[in-house]
């Protein structure tokens, strides 16, 4: 028999715990959810757009009657839970209606904060909070004229510009001198002032209450200074308080809100908690990202995976006024700590600041001009370091170039027909689109529905960026604490650390250790293993062949034709007769359709059929040359000039750098592909400042450059540092290749990586601490012990060139079924 | 009356991957699970034609090595949201022998 789950309030953060337990397949329990409200349920965040005519009710409702019965979940909409019995197992509601519970989840939302001053109940006094409020205050607009809303915070401003639009003059009484002062700073404040003012808003600042007065209803409001205003409707928007008196009553432990620890439970862990109603690590929440990050966790534990951990959120607000642009995040008002920058245009109507420590934003105020809070708040979650750009920080995403942006485009400046997914092709509009349509909220639910990002993944950030502009307030996780893929709740981080820490060295032992929800993964997160067991402990790991991509595995790069390509390793792009000799006998004798040069300073034979490899390896391994790695995630070419031993303007030897930087690093596996050049004077002919680790010679010495890349996104490489002699070239180059493999996640560029953290942070490893940056250079030299085998002669031999073959029918004929 | 044709060991295919076998039905992807199973599917992925049998193989599926697209190795079809489906072929292992059959 199945266990019986009840749940207590039909709101966004209960049923959204609901949706996702069915969505992880579970079965496990018979659903019955109690709502005071007489409706199924709808999205909350939507009533200020009901109010101001700008969307109906039933455009807002999430999950209808039907939706109930069709999952088979029991709905009680309009009974109010009046009593827990813990003691059976029940809960009971005020018109008698009991339900017995195994496991009982409470969602009971929050209440509007009442100032408890005379003539609070009268009638004409209501609260923002459902669509029963909204309906009163709709219905009084209709038939009087002056309103008071109490509170000049988001709620109220969104009821306040409601109520004029519906006709209506309305004042706003806030006790503080700014509005919006969770949100907004001073100057903020102001210019939000001056535009609702502009739509008919009246303000009371620095006004308390002392008495709403009135006989058969609301007639007016007495201020304590003696102030009197008239009065038809008031509305009390001076906060929200978790509705937890239906838990306290029961005994379970409430402080400010029910507390709950990071998997949800209360004091009583058959019983649950998600929403406003809940208070985790002192926190209580009011924003619905935070809501839904708490009922994925909810779920999980429901469906008894017990995996998931809620670990608090970093929220960013909008308002949702019409024509009213403002983006709130993080600590916007800053300390001695923290440094500001400001962009001030009173004219235009622009503000915008955002607070910085040690270069990493920690919070954002944005007014007239939100585009950017998006990326600003990615920026943050990130803990990315802005040096590199903090003077063009505040002209936005727009004016950074093409550098300087981790592969993403400013999204909102996109047009609707740009596309963002290169492999599936699909545009910005489709993907806002589907996120409206069918009410998209996380990236894989994104990229389920439209594809984009669910092929290579470049896009991410940016289907990110149109889920957080769309959605606005998203409920997306940044890079850090994002699940590597949805086999598992770990992010890279997290998988990375306990494969280090739990001494982990098999791909089925970490699976199982890490709780991974499938048998064998998925192609996105084995590679990803595959590649932090072995650069992890690389004595002790066995690659695993099945869990690489082809390329990989074959040594050869898939074409889409299915042939393959063959690239010989040219060292430092330096060749001889001989050898082009041997490359031109083995693209005669296999009838290579097409010898090309590649950008690499290499030759690539390109169209060679699957069977023919092996031996084609081994004539090229007869003629001295090895794989290039060209199809790997790994050391590929080391690009060079001529150099001082011909140039005439060479100040060092490049090429002979060049060739000892490969000797040195080729066979290395790194999280994505890693490519160096060695220039012989500042002039770069080698073009090494786009590249992974570029070399560029000086009269002293060498300069030495990381983080360039020529792809999608140019980005320019930063100066790491200055050495004298070629040794050290190689002892920086081997401890920075280590820093990166140890460091960054699979499939993340040096570019990306070197962004997310900080150049800063790289230096500190490798070029400050000395020791550190031997230790690292041995690592990688021990490394190198294990991984510079050339994968072609290891596979050149009889018995693995039988895997190059197809299965060949040994018997025709009939067989009896045994 | 039933036409099995055998094709080689089962330790001829490596765990988690897939061997191609040619035959009168073209080119067939022989696959084996981390559970030991086996299944058989024609070589061309639904999208693009590309081969099955050089994919990511996982639990009972197998990731197409040209865009990703994952492939039933039960049934065939493609994982939601693409659409399409690759054909498929009765195979079994008898005495650590895997045999096709091409007719049922």
């Amino acid at each position: 028999m199945k266990e019986k789950l009840v749940l207590i309030g039909n709101g966004m953060a209960g049923m959204r715990t609901i949706e996702e337990l069915l969505k992880l397949g579970s079965d496990l329990y018979d659903i019955t959810v109690f709502g005071a409200e007489p409706h199924g349920n709808y999205n909350r965040i939507m009533l200020s757009p009901v109010l101001s005519g700008e969307t109906q009710f039933d455009d807002i409702v999430l999950n209808k009657r039907e939706w109930y019965a069709e999952h088979g979940i029991t709905l009680h909409a309009g009974r109010k839970i009046g009593k827990i019995d813990r003691v059976r197992r029940q809960v009971v509601a005020e018109d008698g209606t009991t339900a017995p519970y195994d496991r009982l989840l409470i969602a009971t939302g929050s209440r509007p904060f009442i100032l408890p001053v005379p003539g609070h109940e009268l009638p004409g006094v209501v609260g923002f909070r459902d669509i029963a409020d909204v309906q009163t205050m709709l219905d009084t607009a209709g038939s009087h004229r002056h309103a008071v809303v109490i509170g000049g915070g988001l709620l109220g401003l969104e009821a306040a510009v409601g109520l004029a639009k519906r006709g209506m003059k309305v004042r706003v009484v806030h006790l503080s001198d700014t509005l919006m002062d969770r949100q907004l700073d001073a100057a903020a404040g102001a210019l939000l002032r001056q535009e609702l003012e502009g739509r008919g808003v009246e303000f009371l600042m620095g006004a308390k209450t002392k008495e709403i007065i009135g006989r058969q209803r609301v007639q007016g409001v007495l201020f304590e200074d003696g102030r009197e205003i008239s009065a038809d409707l008031v509305v009390m928007a001076a906060g929200i308080r978790p509705d937890m008196e239906l838990a306290r009553s029961a005994g379970i432990h409430c402080e400010r809100g029910i507390v709950v620890n990071d998997t949800m439970q209360t004091y009583d862990p058959r019983i649950y908690a998600v929403g406003e109603c809940v208070q985790h690590r002192g926190q209580t929440y009011g924003l619905v990202a935070p809501l839904f990050e708490q009922a994925k966790v909810c779920a999980n534990h429901l469906a008894k995976f017990g995996i998931g951990r809620y670990q608090g959120s970093v929220t960013s607000t909008k308002l949702k006024v019409s024509g009213v642009d403002v983006f709130s995040a993080g600590d916007f008002l800053g300390g001695p700590e923290s440094e500001q920058i400001v962009y001030r245009d009173p004219g235009a109507g622009i503000y915008k600041k955002v607070v910085l420590k040690d270069n990493r934003i920690q919070g954002a105020v944005l007014y007239g001009n939100t585009l950017d809070g998006a990326w600003y708040f990615q920026l943050m979650r990130d803990g990315a370091d802005v040096s590199a750009f903090r003077d063009q920080l505040l002209f936005g995403q727009a004016h950074l170039g093409d550098a300087g942006h981790g592969g993403n485009s400013p999204v909102a400046m996109m047009a609707d027909s740009a596309e963002v997914c290169g492999c599936n092709g699909i545009t910005k509009g489709a993907i806002v689109e589907a996120i409206r349509a069918k009410g998209l909220f996380t990236l894989d639910e994104v990229r389920a529905h439209t594809k984009a990002s669910a092929s290579c993944g470049g896009c991410t950030g940016l289907v990110e960026q149109i889920l957080a502009s769309v959605v606005g307030s998203d409920a997306s996780q940044g890079e850090r604490t994002r699940p590597m893929c949805p086999c598992t709740e770990h992010s890279h981080d997290e998988v990375r650390e306990a494969i280090r820490a739990r001494h982990l060295t098999s791909m089925e032992q970490t699976m199982h250790e890490l709780d991974w929800h499938t048998p064998d993964g998925c192609p996105s997160c084995r590679p990803a293993l595959n590649f932090y067991l072995l650069s992890t402990w690389p004595t002790e790991t066995k690659d695993d062949s099945a869990s690489r991509f082809v390329n990989e595995r074959l040594h050869a790069n898939i074409q889409k034709d299915r042939s393959y390509t063959v690239v010989p390793r040219i060292w430092g792009g330096v060749t001889t007769p001989a050898e082009l000799r041997a490359i031109a006998d083995a693209a005669e004798k296999y009838n290579v359709p097409m010898v090309k040069i590649t950008g690499g300073q290499r030759i690539d034979l390109v169209g060679v059929q699957k069977e023919q490899l092996p031996a084609m390896w081994a004539d090229l391994n007869a003629a001295g040359m090895v794989s290039g790695h060209a199809y790997g995630k790994a050391l590929r070419t080391v690009k060079t000039c001529i150099g001082s031993q011909f140039c005439r303007f060479g100040t060092q030897d490049s090429v002979q750098m060049g060739i000892d930087l490969e000797k040195f690093s080729w066979g290395s596996w790194t999280p994505h592909k890693f490519k160096m050049a060695v220039s012989g004077c500042p002039r770069n002919c080698a073009e090494a400042t786009i590249k992974d680790f570029g070399v560029v010679a000086v009269d002293s010495g060498w300069e030495l450059h990381v983080g360039g890349n020529g792809g999608v996104k140019v980005r320019v490489t930063d100066l790491l540092c200055r050495v004298n002699t070629s040794a050290e070239v190689l002892e920086y180059c081997g401890a920075f290749m280590q820093l990166y493999r140890e460091q960054a996640h699979y499939l993340e560029r040096t570019a990306p990586w070197i962004e997310r953290v900080g150049l800063d942070y790289v230096k500190k490893q490798m070029v400050d601490d000395d020791a550190n940056r031997t230790a690292l250079y041995q690592r990688f030299v021990e490394s190198q012990r294990i991984a510079q085998n050339d994968p072609w002669a290891e596979r050149t031999g009889e018995a693995r060139r039988a895997e190059f073959m197809p299965l060949t029918v040994t018997n025709v004929g009939r067989v009896s079924a045994a | 009356m039933n036409d099995w044709i055998t094709i080689g060991k089962l330790e001829d295919i490596p765990p988690q991957g897939a061997r191609v076998v040619q035959t009168a039905a073209g080119e067939i992807a022989v696959f084996r699970a981390r559970s030991d199973a086996v299944f058989a599917l024609a070589n061309r992925c639904p999208h693009k034609g590309g081969p099955l049998s050089e994919g990511i193989v996982f639990d009972h599926h197998v990731a197409c090595p040209l865009h990703n697209w994952k492939i039933s190795l039960e049934s065939g079809e493609a994982m939601a949201p693409d659409q399409g489906c690759a054909r498929r072929y009765a195979v079994r292992v008898e005495s650590g022998t895997v045999q096709l059959n091409l007719n049922i």
